[in-house]
């Protein structure tokens, strides 16, 4: 059977660690700084003529997909994790493959063309 | 009974049992908007010219509830950091912000955003009667500058009766801005300032239309969409909401007095759907309101 929980912190480790979280408190704001930034220029991109819809909506998801890695590397802290949350990730990014190249199938029908 | 490894890590999997919980559900999550994503795909690029909307939602207030979300990731993320550091009172103010950021994107959305699009109007007119109204849609010069047809006139419906009452024959429309100069080139693109509907009246034979109804989830494949994923997206921001100020009450008190750390893990596994829920709007702002 399972252990019972620890419930009374070690002093010596809290500090460590507060020490340690102190640290990435300003990672943080900048973080947060960034991602208004990237706020910003989504907008003003998407009044960009970049000759198709097509490229618009390219550009605009590119800045999204860094902005939604900023927030899960750093927010999410999925930089310093351990490999069981990589694990389940994996399997989670191998299903939304799957499920978007359906969409693919779907759209352009490669076995009929 | 105590639950087991809500503090300490389990040796096998070398995390504390909440946290493993919250990534599976998570994932689950991801599946979830994954597959209305997909719906959104499949009808946008079946959607034929003309038939996908833009510029139809409030782009700055659009922006300003990014802002928004955004703030509140990192205040969350704060509120964390300050009770693994034992600053409690910081802890308190970070959360209280967060909560506050969370209620008020909910109040944009439901108490400004959502009511304006229920009193705005549109009129999709039969491919047959396009040319009678030319004189609003500009569809000569859309062509001539090889953009997408205009096929719906909206604005602000004068005649709301008119929606019920078969006798009344047509619909009066106060014109949204683009019809009222539909060649000028400064219209052919949405603009970033929302401008209200005009004074400048149209009357739209029922006649001529396709479908008429106020901007509803069954006005177009288009509000279908966008209702259903920032509505389960505001969902789960008011569930986000809830955990956080029951954290936030006495409740978070009390356990921090009992063990801090215990407090700390739970505001991060909610901290981890909170900032999930920012990753969607993310995507789900420039795919609805910009593009």
């Amino acid at each position: 059977m399972n252990n019972p929980p620890t419930t009374e912190p070690v002093d010596h480790e809290t500090e460590h660690y507060a020490h340690d979280v102190s640290k990435h408190v300003r990672g943080y704001l900048i973080v947060g700084g960034t991602l208004l930034f990237f706020t910003a220029l989504t907008v003003f991109l998407s009044y960009v003529n970049f000759g198709t819809q097509k490229a618009n909506v390219a550009v605009a998801m590119v800045v999204a997909t860094i902005k939604a890695g900023l927030v899960a590397y750093i927010f999410m802290h999925l930089s310093a994790e351990k490999k069981l949350i990589y694990r389940i990730l994996i399997f989670t990014a191998i299903f939304v493959f799957g499920l978007f190249w359906l969409i693919y199938l779907a759209w352009y029908d490669p076995v009929v063309h | 009974m105590e639950i087991p490894y809500t503090v300490t890590a389990r040796p096998d999997t070398g995390l504390w049992n909440a946290k493993v919980g919250i990534w599976l559900f998570l994932a689950s999550e991801v599946m979830l908007f994954g597959g209305l994503f997909s719906a959104y795909i499949f009808l946008r690029l079946d959607a034929e010219p003309g038939y996908w909307p833009h510029g139809l939602l409030n782009v700055p207030v659009g922006t300003g509830n990014t802002a928004i979300l955004i703030a509140s990731s990192v205040t969350v993320v704060l509120a964390w950091a300050a009770l693994k550091m034992r600053q409690f009172t910081r802890y308190k103010i970070y959360m209280g912000i967060t909560i506050l950021c969370g209620v008020a994107f909910l109040v944009v959305k439901l108490a400004y955003e959502w009511p304006q699009k229920f009193e705005h109007f549109g009129a999709y007119i039969k491919p047959s009667a396009l040319e009678k109204y030319e004189p609003y849609l500009g569809n000569k010069h859309l062509l001539s500058e090889g953009l997408p047809p205009r096929v719906e006139i909206t604005g602000h419906l004068h005649n709301h009766e008119a929606l019920h009452d078969a006798s009344i024959k047509d619909y009066e429309v106060g014109l949204d801005p683009i019809y009222t100069d539909p060649t000028n080139p400064k219209m052919d693109r949405p603009h970033f300032l929302y401008v209200p509907p005009t004074e400048k009246i149209a009357h739209i034979d029922k006649a001529d239309v396709d479908r008429a109804t106020m901007f509803l989830p069954t006005h177009n494949t288009y509000f279908a969409t966008y209702f259903t994923i920032t509505g389960l997206h505001g969902l789960h921001v008011l569930g986000g909401v809830i955990v956080f100020t029951y954290l936030w009450l006495p409740f978070g008190s009390r356990l921090y007095r009992q063990n801090p750390e215990h407090l700390a893990n739970r505001v991060e596994v909610a901290g981890l759907f909170w900032h999930f829920v920012d990753l969607v709007w993310i995507f789900v702002f420039p795919l609805f309101y910009l593009l």
